[in-house]
């Protein structure tokens, strides 16, 4: 097997039984996925740092212990790419910002953490929207991420870095954060799996705030069982984040062999009006299939979905302006040296941070300033009650919603910067989720007529990601080959 | 809707946060017309609804309790090691109160 050639197409399993049969070493391996990384990378732009050393001492690591006890770890030797916005010890974490730009973080984030000790590789850290607002990729300034599948157009975002990674092939899974839509959208527009697990799910520990009640870490990966493999590595209960869950976690693997007969499934209205025609005749085909395979298809509707994004942009920039007032110049490497303190927070922060993070620190900072909080933030609050009780009331007949991710495919670069609006607009379909906080999931199924990727979107209940994965895991077998 | 160049500026020293003339034009606009959107929630009547804060899950009262021992934390000089400016052990800023 000639290695660089094969790392396009290698999956969890392979990578195992590559090392279980003497194939290739750890160190063999992840040499070449950092050669065909960091040779692929101009063409997408999708990494920002790599962190050969790091990645060497982990794969010499693998090595000694399959030499020691032919033990291996869930993730032995899997190349994994980090989104900067996730903290990495002694290696530079940038967030997609020039605020950033020489942030060496003194510790790392649990989800990091725990799929180390599975033996994953850390190969590198992916570019992203400036502290995950953005859903192009265009709003780093670092330059965007291109569409591996198209390079004119725009990977999605924020985790852009992260799905355009995994559908070029430079890492056999990523790890990204979705607050707004930022894993499902990425992913449906670079044609890869990629999972929002419910709320609490995943330790936020080392995932740089944005939206605190909102903020979710998540896997992408090319194909469903990778992606359910990375997430039940890092699942789980960690006492250095207070919202992360006690609930148990399911065996995803087993769970989602399952056939999906009988499952009860709902079409919310409300996500297919506005749709591009491409997308919806895509989605309603990947609908008929899953019919096919013996669910119960019924019409659903999630009423207050039309208010999911003033909403979302009311809370999601009123804590962003609270969590990003850290970067003052104090702290985080970056300072304007100035004569008085408040002109240093001023001075640092008007040129440490881009257009799209400053409209929503503007935005964030009017809605919670004396006079608006009710109007504006405690009516937000309101709302996101009724959204997640809109959800709550549908499962209490079905197991799972299907949706569309995006309303249309992936777009131009440089096609919606201008308009902040309808950039928002592309996450319409996505909001909703992390809103509510239940598990949700891009799976590719299909292609647009000028051949781009299309996702179906699966909601579950909370804590449900098997039910959820069930579906993802049955439509993938029988659409694929 | 368009906000007040008064109303920008206000909101920018309340966010420290120094904006340019052209920036202060364009925050305007731009959050003139997202607050234009955000309107259509008081279509809504929300009075006896509870307002949601967190996604919050039900767990015994003491479950995020944990033994009292001490655990390792990050050393001094790892705390301060991102600062543009430290000495003696804290950060550095420039000088607030006049001797």
């Amino acid at each position: 097997m000639s290695l660089p050639s094969a790392i396009p197409a290698l999956t969890i399993s392979s990578v195992r039984q590559g090392l279980l049969e003497k194939k290739f070493s750890a160190r063999e391996l992840t040499e070449a996925a950092l050669a065909f990384a960091e040779a692929e990378n101009p063409r997408t732009n999708a990494y920002l740092t790599f962190s050969r050393e790091r990645a060497l001492k982990a794969a010499a690591h693998v090595d000694e212990e399959i030499a020691k006890n032919g033990f291996v770890g869930a993730l032995a030797g899997v190349p994994l790419g980090v989104k900067d916005v996730i903290v990495t010890r002694d290696l530079r974490t940038t967030c997609g910002s020039r605020m950033l730009e020489n942030y060496i973080p003194p510790y790392d984030a649990t989800a990091v953490f725990r799929l180390e000790a599975e033996g994953a590789i850390v190969i590198g850290k992916l570019n992203c929207d400036e502290f995950a607002m953005g859903s192009s990729n265009e709003n780093s300034a670092y330059g965007p991420v291109r569409n591996p599948r198209a390079l004119d157009r725009v990977s999605g975002g924020s985790s852009g870095g992260s799905a355009a990674a995994v559908a070029q092939g430079t890492a056999v899974v990523t790890l990204g954060s979705d607050t707004g839509g930022s894993i499902r959208q990425p992913a449906s527009f670079c044609g890869v799996v990629g999972v929002t697990p419910t709320y609490g799910r995943v330790s936020r520990y080392g995932l740089v705030a944005f939206a605190s009640s909102l903020d979710h870490i998540g896997p992408f990966a090319r194909n469903v069982e990778d992606a359910a493999t990375v997430l039940h590595a890092m699942a789980g209960r960690d006492e250095l984040d207070a919202t992360s869950a006690f609930a148990p976690i399911d065996d995803y693997h087993a769970l989602m062999k399952h056939p999906v007969k009988g499952l009860k499934i709902g079409l919310p209205a409300e996500y297919f009006e506005g749709l591009n025609s491409g997308t919806g005749s895509v989605i309603e085909k990947a609908i008929n299939q899953l019919r096919n395979l013996g669910c119960e298809i019924r019409q659903i509707r999630l009423p207050h979905t039309k208010y999911a994004l003033s909403c979302y942009y009311i809370i999601a920039t009123a804590e962003a302006s609270s969590n990003l007032a850290r970067y003052d110049g104090v702290r985080y490497t970056r300072r304007a040296e100035s004569d008085t303190l408040a002109d240093m927070y001023r001075n640092t922060r008007g040129e440490g941070f881009g257009a799209e993070v400053k409209r929503r620190i503007m935005l964030g900072t009017y809605v919670l300033s004396a006079g608006y909080y009710d109007a504006y933030y405690k009516k937000a609050q309101q709302v996101r009650t009724l959204i997640a009780r809109d959800f709550t009331e549908a499962f209490a007949d079905i197991d799972a919603i299907l949706a569309p991710v995006s309303p249309f495919p992936a777009f131009k670069i440089g096609e919606k910067v201008d308009d902040p609006l309808a950039m928002y607009l592309s996450d319409v379909y996505t909001l909703t989720g992390d809103l509510a906080g239940v598990p949700c999931m891009s799976v590719p199924c299909g292609e647009s007529p000028e051949g781009l990727p299309i996702g179906l979107q699966i909601f579950a209940r909370h804590f449900d990601e098997a039910t959820m994965l069930r579906i993802a895991y049955n439509y993938e077998r029988a659409t694929t080959r | 809707m368009n906000l007040s160049e008064k109303e920008v500026r206000y909101v920018a020293d309340l966010a420290n946060l120094r904006l340019t003339d052209e920036e202060v034009a364009r925050m305007r606009q731009d959050l003139g017309h997202i607050l234009t959107h955000i309107e259509q929630l008081n279509e809504l009547n929300t009075r006896s609804v509870e307002p949601m804060a967190q996604v919050l899950y039900s767990a015994d009262e003491t479950a995020t309790l944990r033994e009292d021992v001490p655990h390792k934390c990050l050393t001094n000089a790892e705390a301060l090691a991102n600062a543009k400016l430290s000495g003696a052990g804290y950060f550095k800023v420039p000088r607030v109160i006049e001797r």
